[in-house]
């Protein structure tokens, strides 16, 4: 199985998140910035079906030069290889763009599997599955909280979850499989892990060497636009209700108030 | 933030260990410290990231990591809980190291492939019930007879030497008495299981709840003449060596508790209101922090010394001593007035500040007493 999984850096999920004043893109200067939590799930998955049916793990993340540290983990935790699509003209791009220069590389790495989050932690668009899907002209299979993959008979087929339980779906490969937490628990990196993820391969692209035109990609051509920002209001100190015998209806009353009953 | 002290690989064995401490160690500390359990759960995770063979070479099984990887594991353990960072710390660098330096290369490969691998502990019997700081007052004797050591004795607080994955002790015995009437003492290894040997109930314990801790019996034992670890008569040297080194990683210990200390205080005095106001407003408050926060700096940049002395092959021996006394007495003092700042609160056992408090006193004692650094150093000195 030739397996890639997309990775995505994002700042610290406990981190206030913040918009850079001048240009109104995410702020990745002022945070720690981290692999995107969903992200572990899927590198973990891709890496359980290698250790089943063997074959290779190749991790793809576009994003600033920072974002290497985010391929280390990946490799650390045990993938095999990784591409780095990075350029100062991707700033800024929007989901649309974005899809567009990531299907292009996936497409050049000809993978039986694709997997990624159901979403990252910093957008929460929810959407990059389903557009590599119809980029790659591949069929998608959403919400993953298992994956089968039988390579002989070339199909892939999840648990997808839904409200009260899940459904069996089944594709054929090669095919987009977005993940949910559920799927697994990620293994922590070991030590020599860590000193192996050094010596793989990465492959470091710009726009040009991706096949993309500059005008394709960043903040002056994308197809959505940011154009205010309000940081969220600071938290109101909560009411507290004394019980002097009526401690429920004033409860009801004040959910009432909020329009939450 | 990192330390730009580090290597990216160090950095990302921090922040990988700091993580696993965050995410499975802290959640289940108060419980195992409530109920005095020992957490095979964790200690299996930590297992499994290979931290019991960090600083081994892989050819036995370790990570190839060097002692300065296992300091850094150690300190963002602690952070996290005192109790699961001696256990690694005991495992590594009482359990293992002695066979790793002064093994022969068929003990080696008997024993630290399980060691490293984090399947098997073992334990490092020098203390006895009179002889503590004096620890080559040993009375504990082994008696060559048949092609067998056969020994006799009791050792007193020795950690990881009654788990269910204790698997050997290597003890300090008296093998003879030399022509100038001094003891001649070796250290032998002794497998879990040997008819004789046996380990008493577990104390009960101020702090450290969750690491094991135990009195060991040994009444004629009888292990083959071959269990002789190292050279005959260089038992009580080997094993004072061994310690130099460990103070290192028990200086890393007391630096996580230290900032665990720091931590803990800094989120409770912006929470905390009293007279209108958060707690950490008070200059008091604020003072009481900064002064914790330069003492966890300075000793964890002695401990960092130390280490890359040791890594360097550069002599360490005072360093060692001058970051386990400063660390160790950073630790008691931040845990107290970590706890200060808790009020009533970190007097309650449901906040990890008294767990710190009752879990850093032990710091000024084991590996050598704050006393006994101090003679360390002074000797060192040229006093
Ligand atoms: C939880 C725990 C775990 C332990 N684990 C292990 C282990 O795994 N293996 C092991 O071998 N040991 C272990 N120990 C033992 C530990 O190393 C000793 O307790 C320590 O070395 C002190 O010895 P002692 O308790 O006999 O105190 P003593 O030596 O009796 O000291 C009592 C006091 O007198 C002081 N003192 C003694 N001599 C001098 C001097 N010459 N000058 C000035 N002051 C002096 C000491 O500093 C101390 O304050 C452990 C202890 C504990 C509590």
């Amino acid at each position: 199985m030739n397996i890639v999984v997309t990775v995505k850096q994002v700042p610290d999920t406990w981190a206030e998140k913040k918009l850079d004043a001048s240009d109104r893109t995410t702020d990745r200067k002022s945070v720690d910035n981290v692999m995107n939590e969903m992200d572990e799930y899927g590198v973990e998955e891709a890496l359980r079906i290698k250790e089943a049916h063997g074959g290779e793990v190749t991790v793809v993340t576009m994003g600033p030069q920072k974002a290497v540290e985010t391929i280390r983990k990946a490799l650390s935790m045990g993938a095999d290889k990784a591409v780095h699509l990075t350029d100062d003209a991707l700033h800024g791009s929007d989901a649309l763009q974005t899809s567009k220069a990531l299907a292009k590389v996936i497409a050049t790495l000809s993978p039986d599997l694709v997997i990624t989050a159901t979403e990252a932690s910093d957008a929460r668009g929810g959407v990059m599955g389903a557009l590599l899907a119809e980029r790659l002209g591949l069929p998608q299979l959403t919400l993953a909280r298992k994956v089968t993959v039988d390579p002989a008979a070339g199909t892939v087929q999840i648990e997808r979850q839904a409200d009260n339980g899940y459904a069996l779906v089944e594709a054929s490969l090669p095919a987009v499989v977005g993940v949910v937490e559920k799927i697994n628990e990620p293994r922590y990196p070991s030590f020599k892990g860590i000193m192996a993820a050094k010596k793989k391969p990465l492959t470091t692209l710009g726009v040009g060497e991706a096949g993309l035109d500059a005008s394709e990609v960043g903040l002056a051509s994308a197809g959505s636009k940011v154009d205010d920002a309000e940081p969220r209001p600071p938290r109101q100190s909560g009411t507290i209700v004394k019980d002097e015998g009526d401690g429920g209806a004033k409860i009801a009353e004040f959910l009432a108030t909020q329009k939450l009953i | 933030m990192p330390d730009t002290r580090l290597t990216d690989e160090q950095e990302s064995l921090r922040s990988t260990v700091a993580d696993f401490a965050r995410e499975v160690v802290a959640p289940v500390a108060g419980r195992h410290d409530e109920d005095q359990t020992f957490p095979y759960e964790v200690v299996e995770g930590m297992a499994k990231m290979g931290l019991f063979g960090l600083p081994f070479p892989e050819e036995y099984g370790g990570m190839g990591g060097d002692f300065f990887a296992l300091c850094l594991a150690i300190e963002e353990l602690a952070r996290a809980d005192s109790s699961v960072a001696i256990t690694l710390e005991a495992g590594c660098c009482l359990g293992a190291m002695p066979i790793y330096r002064f093994g022969t290369e068929a003990q080696k490969q008997e024993w630290l492939h399980r060691l490293c691998s984090g399947e098997a502990l073992g334990a490092f019997g020098l203390t006895e019930p009179d002889a503590g700081s004096d620890a080559g007052g040993t009375r504990t004797t082994a008696v060559l007879d048949g092609g067998e050591w056969v020994i006799n004795g009791s050792k007193s607080f020795i950690t990881n030497s009654g788990t269910d994955i204790t698997k050997l002790v290597t003890a300090t015995a008296v093998t003879a008495t030399r022509d100038d009437g001094q003891k001649e003492i070796s250290s032998i290894i002794v497998p879990v299981g040997t008819p004789g040997f046996s380990a008493g109930p577990p104390y009960s314990k101020v702090g450290w709840h969750a690491s094991d801790t135990h009195p060991l019996t040994f009444a004629d034992v009888r292990v083959p003449e071959a269990n002789l670890l190292g050279t005959r008569g260089r038992g009580y040297a080997n094993f004072l060596s061994i310690l130099d080194e460990g103070r290192i990683a028990i200086s890393a210990l007391a630096v996580g508790l230290a900032q665990a200390c720091v931590d803990e205080s800094i989120t409770y005095a912006r929470a905390r209101t009293q007279f209108g106001r958060p707690i950490g407003a008070n200059q008091a408050i604020a003072f009481k922090i900064a002064e914790m926060e330069t003492r966890t700096h300075v000793a964890r940049t002695a401990y960092y010394d130390a280490a890359s002395r040791m890594a360097a092959g550069r002599p360490f021996k005072k360093e060692a001593a001058i970051a386990k006394l400063f660390s160790s007495e950073a630790a008691v003092t931040n845990a107290r007035e970590a706890t200060q700042i808790h009020g009533g609160y970190g007097f309650m056992n449901e906040f990890p500040v008294a767990r710190h408090w009752r879990d850093s006193k032990i710091l000024e004692i084991g590996e050598g007493t704050s006393e006994v650094q101090k003679l360390l150093i002074a000797r060192q000195l040229g006093l």
